[in-house]
């Protein structure tokens, strides 16, 4: 008897189970064995750039948009350090658990679908972004440049960012024969979006075709949402810009799933 | 009720002329309780096979229940109640062992308290009870093996899957493996495995299947795969003929004295239900070297998967 069998499409819908949280626990169990220096490293980059910058520059440009220059880039610097954070995690670590240690082969044996570990992975890195996030929060609160309490705004604000960064992120794990083709998306993608996204200094001085591009980037949506949470004062059309994001982040992961199911599961 | 059938599998990779058949129409049966070997060479579909019974991969065709349960439609469920040893181990490298245990069973849905509870056994079971807290990278080769034996079990497993079990491992480490899959065996576990080593196959398997090229070329127990493919009796002739080799003087005389025989390299092997007028030839040949012994499992491996390298 030979009965043929439907081939299901890598592109059906995600069909996630609570299994996932297993998973999601494993990596922040591995986490919080580094946790000190893994949030430390992740801290001081943006921190640095913020001081730095922000003193530096700070003394020849007194004022940006009505507030100090630092004040200007504390926003930027936590959305620019939730997409680092979450952008490393799902690359370069998704990539050592999926090809390298073959973490996923040995969960995908248990009754875990592909589906639940690359949500988990996406959920994780989301986490960890906020987790980093919050240390970099809590040194802007503890220099003056957050206005008030509605600056909490910014941590699920971070989360969904850091979502929409993961599932860009994972798009490239799928791809990714080896660490090195991660250098691509840093230098074609990461660094001039991050350049362009209004972190360091106001997207609209960009020439037009640029803004037009940069209106688009991901990064530039969490800027132009966490800039008047951090500051106060009020914040232009917020549905468009967190759709926005949630759409980067269900496009990557529905993406990124596809491509992972083409790779494991053939 | 079996814990794994499958019926007329095919499984087709790549489309149009460069499609490969790596699994063309297998059937297989497991009864509860019983140790079956898969043996073949590499390249002969054991992995694919497996990894389409347990749900990891969509099937070009058949039909496939693993633990009463349809695959790969309720896959997951089906695989609360196997166990799998991978080819290559991929334990957790940032966790000790009783961590890779305890995370390993979250992943059946295990709650804490029954895993605590079952960890130390686990542990008894792989002969690592000193290891509780030694990270994976620590670990020998043979306790990573183990460990990765005790993660399958996690579960209580019905059905325990191992691919390659001992390929890698020193002579102690495979005999300990051995020893509780047998026990296990006993027990009532159900055991597939994968193999190419016929020595494993012979001592573990209650029955097997010789595979190649996708399909199963004979099964059934060691005693009855042998006694169906190949003569009882094997003659290993070798050594200095004339100024020549074995080969040449099995091509002048082998034919007269035995029922069959192949040349590899500079032995003729002769195999034979009657090797005394085999025997009586030689004792006239004082240069020629032999080795007369009865026929095993790679006689047959041998016979029906061809003697060429596959790479």
């Amino acid at each position: 008897m030979d009965s043929p069998v439907e081939i299901p499409s890598i592109w059906r819908l995600p069909r996630i189970s609570w299994r996932f949280a297993a998973v999601w626990r494993r990596n922040f169990l591995v986490w919080r064995k580094l946790a000190l220096p893994s949030t430390l490293g992740n801290l001081a980059d943006p921190v640095i750039y913020m001081f730095g910058l922000g003193f530096g520059i700070g003394a020849l440009v007194p004022e940006v948009g009505g507030v100090s220059y630092i004040a200007f880039l504390a926003a930027g610097t936590l959305c620019y350090s939730a997409m680092n954070s979450a952008t490393f995690e799902v690359l370069y670590s998704g990539f050592s658990r999926m090809h390298v240690q073959k973490t996923w082969e040995a969960i995908m044996n248990a009754p875990v679908e592909l589906d639940d570990i690359v949500f988990a992975e996406l959920v994780w890195a989301a986490s960890k972004a906020l987790l980093s996030g919050l240390a970099v929060l809590a040194v802007v609160g503890a220099f003056g440049l957050a206005q008030s309490w509605q600056a909490l705004w910014i941590i699920p604000l971070i989360f969904l960012a850091s979502l929409a960064f993961a599932g860009l992120g994972l798009i490239m794990t799928a791809l990714a024969p080896n660490y090195d083709f991660f250098m691509y998306y840093f230098t074609l993608f990461i660094t001039p979006m991050t350049l362009l996204s209004g972190v360091f200094f106001p997207a609209e001085q960009l020439p037009p075709g640029l803004a037009a591009v940069a209106a688009w980037l991901p990064l530039t949506h969490a800027v132009v949402l966490a800039r008047p949470i951090l500051l106060g004062g009020e914040i232009p059309s917020p549905v468009l810009h967190l759709a926005a994001l949630a759409g980067y982040g269900v496009v990557g992961f529905w993406l990124a799933l596809a491509l992972t199911r083409r790779r494991l599961m053939k | 009720m079996s814990p794994l059938v499958i019926e007329g599998l095919r499984k087709r990779f790549g489309q149009g002329a460069s499609a490969r058949e790596v699994v063309a129409g297998l059937d297989l049966r497991l009864s509860p309780g019983e140790c079956f070997a898969l043996l073949g060479p590499n390249g002969a579909g054991k992995t694919t096979t497996l990894r389409c019974a347990l749900g990891l991969t969509t099937p070009s065709a058949g039909r496939i229940q693993l633990c009463g349960r349809p695959v790969p439609r309720e896959a997951r469920a089906a695989r609360e109640r196997v166990g799998v040893v991978p080819q290559m181990d991929n334990l957790d490298p940032d966790f000790t062992c009783a961590e890779n245990l305890r995370i390993y069973g979250r992943y059946f849905g295990l709650g804490d308290a029954a895993l605590e509870a079952r960890i130390p056994d686990l542990l008894a079971f792989a002969s690592l009870e000193g290891k509780a807290d030694t990270k994976v990278p620590a670990l020998s080769g043979g306790m990573k093996r183990r460990l990765t034996l005790a993660r399958a079990l996690v579960n209580q497993p019905e059905l325990l899957v191992l691919d390659e079990p001992t390929t890698g491992l020193d002579p102690q480490a495979r005999h300990l493996i051995w020893e509780r899959l047998r026990r296990l065996a006993s027990e009532g576990t159900t055991v597939l495995l994968t193999t190419h080593f016929m020595d494993e196959a012979e001592r573990l398997a209650s029955r097997l299947a010789i595979m190649d090229a996708g399909r199963i070329l004979a099964t059934g127990t060691p005693r009855e795969v042998i006694a169906a493919h190949i003569e009882p009796q094997v003659v290993e002739v070798f050594g200095d003929w004339r100024g020549q080799g074995a080969p040449a003087w099995a091509a002048a005389h082998a034919q007269g004295v035995c029922r069959r025989f192949e040349v590899s390299g500079e032995t003729a092997f002769c195999y034979a239900e009657d090797p005394a007028p085999l025997l009586a030839h030689l004792a006239g040949e004082p240069d020629l070297r032999y080795l007369h012994r009865p026929a095993n499992l790679e006689d047959v491996f041998l016979k029906l998967t061809g003697r060429e390298l596959r790479d």
